[in-house]
C-alpha cells in the first residue's frame, strides 16, 4: 500500500465546490451561504478575523461537522461527510490549528493510527515507518519514525500532521493557521515543504492571520467576515491593503507613535540569571532598565530565554541569581499573587494554558484574579451585577465575539480567547506591564486595538516590556530594542537607531559593534 | 517444624496463590482495556457477583459448566452494554456510574440468590486438569500445573492481551482514544464505537472474574461472593500501569499475600483473623501509594468525548 503521490489509485481531486454552505451553533451563525471553490494545483488562502468562520467551514469539509444548509461538491460530484474517514477516502488531508497528535506514541504509530495494515489484524510498524522516512526526506529532513511526538519541537510536530495527510494519499490538504505556532525559521522551513508539494500536484488551502505569507504563498484568496463570504480574488490582483478592508470592513490605521518624554526607572533588572526547562542554564545575566512611559521591545529568536525571563519577572520561575526592582522595591522574591497585588500585570504567552480556565464562562475568566477585589464584593458575596458590566464592556470594547457572558470560553474561537485574556489584563491598570506575544494568533482588527492599548498604556506612564518573535511589532511599537541570544543581551538599540536587517543580525549572535557596522 | 512440612507449606501457599490469581488476573485485564480507551468502570464487583450467581444458577440447574461459563459471559456483556451506553453514549459521570453499576450488581445478585437458590449449596464446577509430563514433576508440577482450565486460561490471557494491546490495529485505536480523542477521532477512528467494545471486553472478562470464583475456584454461590475482589483488579490496573504483565505481577502478590493469611489460619497460627483478612486491603492501599505517581494514566481518561470541544 504505497501511498503518498495523488496520482495513484485514489482518483485525483480536480475541483472542490462548496456551495451555499451554512452553519450554526447556538447562538453563533458560523457561516452564512458560504461559496467557496479550489481547483487542483493551486493554494487558496482564506482570511478573515478572529470567529470569522474559517475553521468552522474547514471542518465540514473534512467532514468533521455536517453543514445545515449547502452542498460539497468533489469534480462535480454532490459528497456528503459523516465523519472524517469519508473526506480521508477521497483524498482530503488537514491540518488543525490546535495540533491532532497522541503526544504518548511515537510517529509511526501516529500516522499508521486508524489504517488498514497490510497484515491485518497486526500492525505492521516497519513498513509504515519505512514510508515515513522516505515521505519526510521528499518534503524536507527526515523524521524518526520511532520518536515518542511528545519528544519533538514544535516544528517537527507539524511536520508529522502532514505526513499523516500525505501518507493517506491527500491531494487537497487543508492547513488551519500551520504558522502561528512557529518561529520565523521554521515558517520558511514550512514554504519550502509546501511549494515542493503543490509542485507535485498538491491543491492546498491555507489559513493564516499574516497577509505577507498569504501574498508570497497563495494563488487566490477568499475573505470571510462574521461567517459571511465577502469575496474571493486573485492574488495578484489585489492588495494587503484591499485584504484588510475586505476583513476588517474598514482602513486600519498605520501606528507612529511619538517619543515622549520618559519618567523614572519602573523596572529594574540586575543580573538575572535562570535555569531552562532542561536543567541547562537559560538566562546569563540579564541587566535591563524600564523607564515609565517607555515600551522596551524584547527581540530574540524564540528558545534563547524569552519565556524563562517573562516567567522569572512574573514570579512563576525560580531566579538563580539577580534582583528585579520594581519602582525601586525589591520584588525578587515575592509570589506572583503579590507582585501582581503590587502593580505587576503579565500576559504569559501560553495563554490558553496558563491564562484561561477553558471550562469557566466568558464573565469567570474576567474575574479569575480580580474575584476578591472590593470593588466586586459585598463583603463575603460577589457583586455580580457590577461584574456584568464591567465584563460587557471589555467584551464589547475589545471587539470578543462571543453569544453571550454566560459562554464556556472554550465554545470560543481561538483569536477571541486571546483577546479576552488581553482585555482582562491591560484592563488593570499596572505600573508595569510584561507583555509576551500579545498578538499571536489574533486577527489584524484586533491586533490593532491591542497595539493602540499598549501605546495609550504607555502615555499613562506605564513601563512596558515586550516580548515578542513579530520583529515588524517590536520596531513599530518599541522605543527601545534589546536583543536576547543565548540568555544574553547582545545590546540594546533605540527605535531608528538600527535597521531590521542588523536587530536581525544581533538575533543570530553577532555582537552590537559588529552589526551595526554592515 | 521439619523441613519436609516446611517445604509443603509453601507450596501449598504458591499452589493457592495460582489459584486465587486467576478472578484478579481476568477482571484487571478487562479493566486495563476499558481504562486504556478512556473509561473508567468501578463496576467490576457487581458484575463479578451477578455473573458469578448466574453461571453458578446455570450449574446447578444443567450441571454443565460450559454453558455456566456461557451465562457469565453474556451476562458480563449486557452489563458492558449497559456501562457503555451510560458513559460513552449518555456521557455520565464515569465514577458514579460504575458505582451504580456495582450497587445494581450486589442488590441483583443477593435477591436472585435469596430468591432462586436460598441457602448455600455446592456444585461440581471446573475440576483440575493434570497437564501430561508437566504435572508429574514434583513440587513444581503441584504449584503450576495441576489447575482447572478457567486457572490456565487467566495467566494465558497475560500474553494474549499485551498482543492485542501493543501489537495489533485496534490496540493502537485503542490506546489513542484513551489519550487524545480528537485526534483519533480526526483519523476517521469512531471513538464511540471502541470504547464501547472496549468496555465490553473489560465486563466480559469480570464476567469470567466472577464465574472462576462460583464454578472453578469455590464451586459455592453467596450474598456478596467477591468481598471487593472487583474494586482490587481496579486498583490493580493503576499498580500494574496499565499494563498485561504489571497487572500479573500485582495479581500474584495479592494473591500471595492472601494465599499466605488463608493458610495461616488454616494451620491456626494466632493472628486475629480480622487482621488477616484485612492484610491484602492494606496492601492495596500502600502498593497504590507508592506506585500512583510513577505512573502516566491515560490522558483522556474518565473524559467523554464530543466532537468539537477543542
Ligand atoms: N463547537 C462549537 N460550539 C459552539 N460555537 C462554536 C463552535 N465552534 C466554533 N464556534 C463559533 O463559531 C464561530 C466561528 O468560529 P471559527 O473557529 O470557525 O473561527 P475562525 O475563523 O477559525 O477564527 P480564529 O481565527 O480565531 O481561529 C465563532 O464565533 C465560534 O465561537
Ligand atoms: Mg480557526
Amino acid at each position: 500500500m504505497a501511498h503518498g503521490v495523488p496520482t495513484n489509485e485514489k482518483q485525483q481531486i480536480q475541483r472542490v465546490e462548496m456551495c451555499n454552505i451554512t452553519k450554526c451553533f447556538p447562538g453563533v451563525l458560523a457561516n452564512d451561504r458560504v461559496c467557496f471553490d479550489v481547483n487542483q494545483g493551486e493554494v487558496h488562502a482564506l482570511l478573515g478575523e478572529n470567529g470569522a468562520g474559517k475553521s468552522t467551514l474547514m471542518r465540514q469539509l473534512y467532514g468533521l461537522y455536517r453543514p445545515d444548509e449547502g452542498e460539497i461538491l468533489i469534480n462535480g460530484r454532490p459528497y456528503t461527510f459523516n465523519s472524517p474517514a469519508d473526506a480521508i477516502e477521497v483524498g482530503i488531508g488537514m491540518i488543525h490549528q490546535h495540533f491532532m497528535l497522541v503526544p504518548t506514541m511515537t510517529v509511526a504509530e501516529n500516522v499508521a493510527l486508524g489504517l488498514k495494515s497490510s497484515r491485518e489484524p497486526m500492525l505492521d510498524l516497519d513498513k509504515v515507518s519505512a514510508r515515513i522516512r522516505e515521505l519526510s526526506q521528499l518534503y524536507g529532513s527526515i523524521i524518526d519514525p520511532s520518536a515518542y511526538v511528545w519528544q519533538l519541537s514544535v516544528g517537527e510536530q507539524q511536520r508529522v500532521e502532514i505526513i499523516k495527510a500525505l501518507y493517506r494519499g491527500a491531494s487537497l490538504i487543508i492547513l488551519d493557521e500551520p504558522t502561528a505556532v512557529l518561529t520565523p525559521q521554521e515558517v520558511n522551513d514550512l514554504f519550502v515543504t509546501l511549494k515542493r508539494m503543490v509542485k507535485d500536484g498538491h491543491t492546498l488551502i491555507f489559513i493564516s492571520h499574516k497577509l505577507h505569507e498569504v501574498m508570497a504563498i497563495s494563488n487566490r484568496v477568499t475573505v470571510l467576515r462574521d461567517g459571511c463570504l465577502i469575496g474571493t480574488r486573485l492574488t495578484s490582483e489585489v492588495t494587503r491593503n484591499e485584504l484588510v478592508k475586505m476583513m476588517v470592513g474598514r482602513d486600519v490605521r498605520q501606528l507612529n507613535p511619538q517619543p515622549l518624554k520618559s519618567g523614572p526607572v519602573r523596572l529594574e533588572i540586575q543580573g538575572l540569571q535562570a535555569m531552562g526547562d532542561r536543567g541547562t542554564e537559560a538566562l546569563r545575566g540579564i541587566n535591563l532598565q524600564i523607564h515609565g512611559g517607555e515600551i522596551v521591545g524584547l527581540a530574540g529568536v524564540s528558545g534563547n530565554g524569552q519565556r524563562e525571563l517573562a516567567e522569572c519577572l512574573a514570579g512563576v520561575r525560580k531566579t538563580n541569581h539577580g534582583t528585579i526592582l520594581m519602582d525601586s522595591v525589591d520584588i525578587s522574591f515575592m509570589p506572583l499573587k503579590q507582585r501582581i497585588d503590587s502593580g505587576l500585570a503579565y500576559i504569559p504567552e501560553e495563554r490558553m494554558r496558563d491564562g484561561a480556565v477553558r471550562e469557566f464562562s466568558v464573565q469567570e475568566n474576567v474575574f479569575l484574579h480580580d474575584h476578591a477585589s472590593p470593588k466586586y464584593t459585598h463583603g463575603i458575596f460577589l457583586d455580580f451585577a457590577r461584574m456584568r458590566v464591567f465584563a460587557s464592556e471589555l467584551v464589547k470594547n475589545f471587539n470578543v465575539k462571543t453569544p453571550g457572558l454566560d459562554t464556556p470560553i472554550k465554545n470560543l474561537s481561538g483569536g477571541n480567547i486571546q483577546k479576552l485574556i488581553m482585555a482582562r489584563e491591560l484592563s488593570r491598570q499596572p505600573k508595569v506591564l510584561i507583555a509576551a506575544q500579545p498578538t499571536r494568533g489574533v486577527d489584524i482588527g484586533a491586533t490593532e486595538y491591542i497595539h493602540q492599548r499598549l501605546l495609550q498604556q504607555r502615555e499613562e506612564g506605564i513601563a512596558i516590556f515586550l516580548i515578542s518573535e513579530d520583529l515588524d511589532e517590536i520596531c513599530v511599537l518599541s522605543d527601545r530594542i534589546a536583543v536576547l541570544y543565548e540568555g544574553r543581551i547582545m545590546g540594546i538599540v533605540e527605535r531608528n537607531e538600527a535597521t531590521v536587517e542588523q536587530i536581525g543580525l544581533m538575533m543570530a549572535g553577532i555582537s552590537m559593534t559588529e552589526a551595526m557596522q554592515r | 517444624m521439619n523441613d519436609v512440612f516446611q517445604l509443603s507449606v509453601v507450596a501449598g501457599i504458591l499452589t493457592s496463590a495460582i489459584r486465587l490469581a486467576t478472578p484478579y488476573l481476568y477482571a484487571a485485564i478487562g479493566e486495563a482495556f476499558s481504562q486504556r480507551s478512556g473509561v473508567v468502570n468501578l463496576g467490576v464487583d457487581g458484575i463479578m457477583l451477578i455473573s458469578a450467581y448466574a453461571s453458578f444458577y446455570i450449574v446447578l440447574n444443567t450441571g454443565s459448566i460450559w454453558l455456566g461459563l456461557l451465562a457469565a459471559i453474556v451476562v458480563g456483556l449486557l452489563m458492558g452494554l449497559l456501562m457503555a451506553f451510560i458513559s460513552v453514549t449518555l456521557k455520565a459521570e464515569q465514577g458514579i456510574s460504575g458505582i451504580g453499576l456495582y450497587m445494581f450488581g450486589l442488590g441483583l445478585s443477593s435477591l436472585l440468590f435469596k430468591t432462586t437458590i436460598g441457602t448455600v449449596k455446592t456444585v461440581t464446577g471446573f475440576q483440575p486438569v493434570k497437564i501430561p509430563l508437566l504435572g508429574d514433576i514434583p513440587v513444581v508440577g503441584e504449584i503450576f500445573f495441576q489447575h482447572s482450565l478457567l486457572v490456565y486460561g487467566a495467566f494465558l490471557l497475560v500474553p494474549l492481551a499485551w498482543f492485542v494491546l501493543e501489537k495489533t490495529t485496534w490496540g493502537l485505536k485503542n490506546k489513542s482514544v484513551g489519550q487524545n480523542p480528537a485526534a483519533a477521532d480526526s483519523l476517521g477512528v469512531n471513538v464511540d464505537r471502541v470504547r464501547y467494545v472496549s468496555v465490553c471486553i473489560g465486563a466480559i472478562l469480570a464476567g469470567i472474574a466472577g464465574a472462576s470464583l462460583s464454578i472453578s475456584l469455590l464451586n459455592l454461590f453467596q450474598d456478596n461472593l467477591t468481598a471487593g475482589q472487583g474494586f482490587i483488579a481496579v486498583a490493580l490496573v493503576y499498580f500494574g500501569g496499565w499494563k498485561p504483565v504489571g497487572i500479573l505481577w500485582g495479581a500474584l502478590l495479592f494473591s500471595t499475600v492472601n494465599a499466605f493469611q488463608l493458610w495461616m489460619q488454616v494451620l491456626g497460627v494466632k493472628i486475629p483473623s480480622d487482621v488477616a483478612i484485612m492484610l491484602p486491603y492494606l496492601l492495596t492501599i500502600a502498593a497504590l501509594a507508592i506506585t500512583i505517581n510513577r505512573v502516566r494514566q491515560p490522558a483522556a481518561l474518565n473524559k467523554p468525548f464530543e466532537r468539537g470541544e477543542s
